[in-house]
């Protein structure tokens, strides 16, 4: 954290309200956002118990299970999530654009100009906390093994295919979402953490209800004591008045309200096995009858969180998007468009464990990822580019006098030196590379000169002018222009590639098997 | 709950299956997985936890000089915490026929595809490396080829299952993490005497055992006349932490805001002279931290203003 963004913390904690952190949005939030708010079983890791699930505010759909260590209840709740959702993740498939894209010929080794289809646009996740996304990427590992019915007909307990299907999706969302700047898979408590800071430390920002208490406090009471409440507040029975945002549940719901409803159900659901033909009518009232009880219960429990969702949603969309994130979002629909080609040409699922060249791959794309967004960040906003400033990677200042000079080449180009008035105190020395952005988004070199008496600094710039002895309009600033170099590349490459999976070393395993994974072993126990 | 069920499940043969797993994560070609009954399980009950430990002790020394292989199910251990003894349950303790000792460690997070949540496994490893180092001073008194290894093995459900896989984790970096901190700790005598005469935590119970009737007031007196250093990660791990953060929060301290701050922060503690400094009201302007702060309050204040100045034209 720069020391910027503590001193934005520490008047949110003065004043009792939440500070902007940026003055633009740096995430892409979609049109439609499907947004997902699990619910799993205290204890028993990753069963679930139930979500609210869809892309319009006032219409969620709520899915339950009632018992569950019931397998084919759950199965029941896998099957009907992936009804769910997957309409929206595959209707952004089919509208696609044309992209031009360089691509090695196989038989010549040349780069030759390919068309490929970009998908339009990509359906976009949202869940509540950083531990929705983990609980996306366990629903993802745990159901895209499962066998359906038709692969292999002697399973126990076969999954209808579209389950094995969104188990691929979600495990694709759950591994995009861990490259940094990526959108399509959201945690709300992180973006809104990104955009604001709270008078509270980052751990108790984690807690979507006080967050939100610090960024849009109710009408007349400071986010402090509206945050403090969310987070603390509970009613004389020891419930707390604003439900956690999951996945996991409050302990004492679990003990005062959940179990006692969850053993109803159980007794009912015997008495529906025994019941005798007369009474068969009112046993099945009385079970439909629990299983309401449960669906109101956990509908109550879900409900603020995925109100409290679309509040943030709201409120991310009330900042203006910034220039380069329409960029970054083009990147998550590729990825998006590469899956869907995956899935359609029958691959098999994500293996369990990436092999080494995968690994390596997919590491050195998000350290990549990561310098982009940190440059692209700063770039498209003050705030940001101010901490950059702070920390001597960047400086900004009126321009005092330019110096028209040109190179010694035998055609010479113009290379003008520009005397610079900055208060920043850059760590720059002689002939540092310096990096500024033009009107029109391009990127234009510098180098560094010397530093002027009174706090000048004297920059060259060797190029982004034109092909001419005189340089284009609009590419030399004027004295009195209000300029920023940075030290960091605006769009800086990733290192060498690697080499093919075929071409592991085996200092790294070697060429991984070919052989697609088994599913897990049904046992007993499974409890997701 | 559902950790108790899984221990009992993952011990329930005598621990066979605990010492199988064991022998396979070594895989160091050390004696062959003993078949059923080939594990003993000697029995350490005893009256108080003193006693206890004694027969955790002898056992030990039994076990390490049968050269069998033995699990200590539940065994007691003693351990000097700021001077005065701490009583600690391992959830087992194998003994190798080598006379090696290894501390299980049984969880009910799930292991899946062999990775589990890292700070999960983190909190476990520092768990087990306080055992380890209880058992070393025990070790060290029986001699005789007894040592305590530098590995636990921590057992977690597999999968999605609630079968048992296990994983050894190294032990020796938060061994010396701990002795370092057991070390410096405040001796709690130490602490006693910097309190006022007669203070106390007792509660008074009521003869039922469990209503307390110590005015909440005189309890909340005594806990405020101990010092408390309150950080953000405290919630995560005590009890009174809700309490430290309202008071550090009255205090206007602000480690509040996390412990990271304070050390960017130099001299300056509370939110309001950080404030006033940054603001130019108050403080050394020679201070390099009040210089930064300065820095970067301007730079804030002027980027919000460029911002605001273009998003309303």
């Amino acid at each position: 954290m720069s020391l910027i963004d503590t001193l934005a913390r520490l008047e949110a904690a003065r004043d009792g309200r939440a500070r902007p952190l940026a003055t633009v949005r740096h995430r892409h939030v979609s049109d439609r956002p499907l947004v997902f708010v699990p619910l799993t079983t205290a204890g028993e890791a990753g069963a679930p118990l139930g979500a609210l699930v869809g892309t319009e505010r006032d219409a969620p759909r709520l899915l339950v299970v009632a018992q569950p260590r019931d397998r084919d209840l759950r199965s029941a709740f896998l099957a009907e999530l992936a009804d769910a959702m997957l309409p929206r993740i595959e209707e952004c498939a089919d509208a696609v654009e044309r992209e031009e894209r360089k691509e090695t010929d196989p038989t010549t080794g040349k780069k030759v100009p390919v068309e490929v289809e970009l998908c339009a646009d990509a359906p976009q996740v949202v869940v509540p906390s950083a531990a929705g996304v983990e609980y996306v990427r366990l629903l993802g590992r745990s159901m895209r093994f499962r066998r359906t019915a038709e692969q292999d007909p002697d399973a126990p307990h076969p999954a209808p295919p579209r389950v094995p299907l969104l188990g691929r999706w979600l495990t694709h969302f759950g591994e995009r979402s861990r490259v940094p700047g990526s959108s399509l898979l959201l945690a709300m408590t992180q973006v809104l953490g990104r955009h604001w800071a709270t008078g509270q430390s980052v751990l108790e920002d984690q807690h979507l209800g006080a967050l939100l208490a610090w960024i849009d406090p109710p009408e007349g009471t400071s986010g402090a004591a509206a945050a403090l409440r969310a987070e603390l507040a509970r009613d004389a029975e020891g419930l707390p008045a604003h439900p956690p945002a999951g996945p996991a549940t409050d302990p004492v719901f679990d003990n005062k309200r959940l179990a006692p409803a969850i053993a109803r159900y159980d007794r009912a659901r015997a008495d529906v096995l025994q019941a005798s033909p007369h009474r068969f009518a009112a046993a099945h009232r009385a079970l439909a009858d629990a299983e309401r009880e449960i669906r109101d219960l956990l509908e109550g429990q879900l409900r603020p969180t995925w109100d409290a969702v679309w509040q943030g949603i709201d409120l991310l969309r009330a900042l203006p998007e910034g220039a380069r994130v329409g960029e970054r979002w083009k990147r998550d629909r590729w990825s998006y468009t590469a899956h869907r080609d995956r899935v359609r040409a029958g691959e098999p699922p994500q293996p369990r464990r990436d092999d080494a060249v995968t690994a390596a791959r997919k590491l050195a794309a998000r350290e990549t990822a990561q310098a982009q967004l940190d440059a692209q960040e700063a770039l498209d906003d003050p705030l940001v580019m101010a901490g950059r400033r702070l920390a001597g990677e960047a400086f900004a200042g009126p321009v005092a006098e330019v110096v028209m000079e040109y190179s010694e080449a035998k055609i010479p180009r113009p290379r003008p030196l520009v005397t610079l008035r900055t208060q920043d105190a850059p760590h720059v020395a002689d002939g540092v590379k310096l990096h500024r952005a033009l009107p029109d988004g391009r990127s234009q070199p510098a180098e560094f000169v010397s530093h002027g008496p009174d706090g000048t600094l004297t920059v060259r710039l060797t190029g982004g002018m034109g092909r001419g002895k005189t340089p284009e309009a609009g590419s030399v600033p004027e004295p009195g222009d209000q300029v920023c170099w940075t030290l960091f590349e605006h769009a800086p490459r990733g290192g060498p590639e690697l080499p093919e999976p075929e071409q592991t070393p085996w200092t790294h395993g070697g060429p991984p098997a070919a052989a697609a994974e088994a599913p897990d072993p049904v046992t007993a126990e499974d409890h997701l | 709950m559902r950790g108790h069920a899984f221990e009992a499940r993952a011990k329930d043969d005598g621990g066979t299956e605990l010492i199988r797993l064991l022998c396979e994560r070594l895989g160091d070609g050390s004696p062959p997985p003993p078949g059923p009954g080939g594990v003993d399980t000697p029995d350490l009950a005893a009256s108080g936890p003193e006693g206890r430990t004694a027969r955790t002790a002898l056992a030990l020394r039994e076990a390490t000089a049968a050269g069998r292989w033995a699990l200590l199910d539940h065994p007691m251990l003693a351990l000097s915490v700021a001077g005065t003894p701490a009583y600690l349950e391992p959830d087992a303790v194998v003994v190798h026929p080598d006379g090696g000792w290894t501390v299980v460690e049984i969880k009910s997070f799930a292991m899946v595809d062999g990775a589990a949540d890292a700070a999960k496994v983190g909190a476990a490893a520092r768990q087990a490396a306080v055992y380890a180092l209880a058992l070393e001073p025990v070790a060290e008194r029986i001699g005789d080829g007894a040592s305590v290894r530098h590995s636990a093995l921590l057992v977690c459900p597999k999968n999605f299952s609630n079968l048992p896989d296990a994983a050894l984790v190294d032990l020796r970096k938060q061994v010396a993490t701990t002795r370092r901190q057991l070390d410096r700790l405040t001796g709690v005598a130490d602490i006693a005497d910097g309190l006022p005469h007669g203070t106390t935590f007792d509660l008074c119970l009521a003869d039922d055992g469990r209503t307390p009737t110590r005015p909440a007031d005189e309890l909340a007196a005594a806990v405020d006349a101990v010092g408390a250093a309150y950080a953000p990660e405290c919630l995560a791990a005590c009890e009174l932490a809700f309490h430290c953060r309202a008071r550090s929060r009255a205090a206007d301290a602000v480690q509040t805001l996390g412990r990271a701050l304070r050390a960017e922060l130099g001299g300056l503690s509370t939110i309001e002279a950080v404030l006033a400094a940054a603001a130019g009201e108050a403080g050394d302007p020679g201070d390099p931290a009040v210089a930064a702060l300065r820095r970067a309050a301007r730079l804030r204040a002027e980027s919000l203003e460029t911002a605001g100045a273009a998003s309303c034209p």
